[in-house]
């Protein structure tokens, strides 16, 4: 009784599931971007800058919070230096988006404006094919891929566990920010990247660049939530949870758990980096603030909040945090910290498994 | 032309064994598509120590196990039986001594999945089945089969897998379980499934630590016919309390003490060893 591929992937998600994909699919693909670019500033029904914008940047911090809950919520495995990989993604992307700027810097050079200020007279080696998107969208991949992959197996193979693991992934994303703050790194210190103009020729801040770059991080998600899916509906994702619950016994079933985690583990940094790429673009600046520690434990408080090992759990997470800090940093800005540290609190104590876990029981009562 | 593809066929075999293991020695075995048990040993330990922070766990410890036997070890609290399980299983690491399954791995240079691979199965003495999947779960995650990440990312189960654990579900009488949470099991229904779940894996030498801790008298009887059948076919290590167990069971017993071995033989004559009483009951 082999089920065909097809029918495997129509059976990941339930009928009521692959309605509301495809209900967000028409809203973020379509009637947002249409509202955004056609109707005009004056109409109603036209949607601002700000919100295509603030959208698109969560939909990027939703599939961080998925690529987590995959190595966190099935895996057992918390990082606490995911920023590592999102931010790489992104300076990866703002390599290209530097070189697209051409002579409109201040300085009309062909080099970036932070070289010439740094007296530079040619690009280093390795900005070499950085004016190429294709070699650029190669990098976003590969680099955060072979960190992860690299970092990973050290750490997998010599079994470093808990919270010996994310102590580490601490030290790596620190480690990153304080190499990336140099000048002499050649990606721009502590300024990083910006006053972006074009991607493949296009104003980037144009209403159809901006949609584009929406839809784009709309698709990315429903993919990352669909690829999430589809690896935990299948015997990986059995055996994976299977080693985050009890690893020794696995391995006495014959399971080399180094591999199962290494694959996760790259793949959800790729998954990072894909959305850093796609997040730079948008909010028009990077710098190594990205890679602090505390973005990475936000990380983590997105996949709890939302409830871990859901998939869908960890992008409400990253939507409500993240609206509610858009809401708290303007009304008040001092208090946006302590309200997290609440929140994290809050939730490690009364809400185990997140909102998602809060409205399962919700359902559950009214059953009953 | 026909000796160079069958050589590729036995060069493949040997690369399916080694695909999915990289802490491999550096002197590394090719697994025999069969185990070499042509001198009637499957397991043999030799002069195998074992020191955890100056405590000898294991001292000198020498033990042959032969192919389809049954063999009951017993041992008061510390004896080193665990200690044992974990060397033959490869967590443990000996200081000295050797332990070949067969006449040619060398155990003590696999890691834990090359020697699951190899036909050593092992069931822990505290029951872990896999709480949060069903019982039907544990036992495909069990089954023998191609258990390297890339493969399982599109297995597929297929009707013979199928048939395969429906027959152990009906054999550990949890037909009816199939799709509950093994977590929701009863101690005994753990004890069961975890032996489902080594019987999936096909393996030639089954070690048991403590199978019928917690069962009933009637599931304790049940899983000792279930042994018996399995004898044979199966080598079987069991270690356990339950005397009256030992005794169903029949087999040879070894009597283990500080860490290596006091006494082999029958049950009777082992009672009666006045070495054995002294260890059991103190002067």
């Amino acid at each position: 009784m082999r089920t065909p591929v097809t029918l495997r992937f129509l059976g990941m998600l339930t009928r009521t599931g692959w309605i509301a994909l495809a209900l967000f699919a028409a809203i973020t693909l379509v009637l947002l971007p249409v509202l955004h670019v056609y109707v005009p500033h004056d109409n109603p029904l036209h949607v601002s800058n700000y919100v295509i914008t603030l959208g698109g940047k969560i939909m990027c911090y939703a599939v961080v919070a998925v690529a987590m809950d995959l190595i966190w919520g099935y895996a057992g495995i918390l990082s606490l230096g995911h920023g590592v990989f999102f931010a790489l993604g992104g300076y990866a992307f703002g390599m290209y988006l530097m070189r697209q700027i051409g002579t409109d810097g201040s300085y009309h050079s062909t080099l970036p404006d932070f070289m010439v200020f740094l007296d530079w007279k040619t690009l280093p080696w390795y900005w070499t094919g950085s004016d190429s998107f294709l070699w650029a969208m190669f990098l976003v991949l590969a680099v955060p891929a072979l960190l992860a992959a690299l970092f990973g197996f050290f750490a997998f193979r010599s079994r470093i566990r808990g919270v010996y693991f994310s102590i580490i992934t601490q030290a790596l994303t620190y480690a990153a920010m304080l190499f990336f703050f140099r000048n002499e790194t050649g990606f721009g210190g502590n300024n990083g990247f910006t006053d972006f103009r074009r991607i493949l020729g296009y104003d980037i801040t144009s209403p159809e660049m901006r949609s584009t770059l929406f839809a784009l991080s709309s698709l990315m998600l429903m993919l990352t939530l669909l690829l999430g899916r589809w690896l935990m509906t299948s015997k990986f994702g059995r055996v994976l949870t299977a080693i985050r619950d009890a690893e020794s016994r696995v391995m006495f079933m014959g399971y080399n758990p180094l591999h199962y985690k290494l694959f996760i583990w790259t793949l959800s940094a790729m998954l990072c980096a894909v959305a850093g790429a796609l997040y730079v673009p948008q909010v028009g600046i990077i710098n190594p603030s990205e890679m602090s520690t505390a973005n990475s434990i936000e990380i983590a408080i997105w996949a709890a909040v939302g409830g871990r090992g859901t998939l869908i759990g960890p992008v409400i997470g990253a939507a409500l945090v993240n609206l509610s800090k858009s809401y708290f940093t303007v009304a008040f800005p001092d208090y946006w910290l302590f309200f997290l540290g609440a929140l994290f609190v809050m939730v490690t104590l009364w809400l185990p498994e997140g909102v998602v876990g809060l409205w399962k029981r919700i359902r559950n009562r009214g059953r009953a | 032309m026909e000796t160079h593809s069958q050589q590729g066929a036995r060069m493949s075999v040997a690369e399916q064994g080694h695909g999915w293991e990289d802490n491999a020695p550096a002197v590394g075995h090719i697994l025999q598509p069969g185990l070499d048990i042509s001198h009637k040993v499957i397991l043999y330990l030799d002069d195998i120590s074992v020191s955890f922070d100056g405590f000898k766990a294991l001292n000198k410890l020498s033990l042959a196990i032969d192919a389809g036997e049954l063999r009951c070890i017993i041992g008061p609290n510390g004896a080193g039986k665990t200690t044992m399980m974990d060397v033959i299983t490869g967590k443990t690491r000996p200081d000295s001594g050797t332990c070949f399954f067969g006449q040619t791995l060398d155990l003590t240079r696999m890691t834990e999945p090359q020697i699951a691979h190899a036909g050593i199965g092992r069931k822990f003495q505290k029951p872990t089945v896999f709480e949060n999947h069903t019982v039907f779960d544990n036992l495909e995650l069990a089954m023998k089969a191609d258990k390297r990440a890339l493969v399982s990312l599109f297995a597929r189960l297929d009707d013979v897998g199928r048939d395969r654990i429906a027959d152990t579900l009906r054999l550990i009488r949890l037909d009816r379980e199939a799709d509950r949470k093994a977590g929701l099991l009863s101690h005994g229904q753990k004890q069961w499934l975890e032996i489902g779940m080594l019987l999936m894996q096909e393996p030639q030498l089954l070690l048991l630590d403590e199978p019928v801790a917690g069962m009933t008298d009637d599931e304790t009887e049940r899983t000792g016919e279930l042994f018996k059948s399995l004898a044979g076919r199966h080598s079987l290590v069991v270690v356990e309390h339950d005397m009256a167990f030992i005794e169903q069971l029949g087999g040879k017993v070894t009597v283990l003490h500080e860490g290596s071995v006091l006494a082999e033989g029958g049950l009777a004559a082992v009672q009666a060893d006045p070495r054995v009483i002294e260890v059991y009951l103190g002067r």
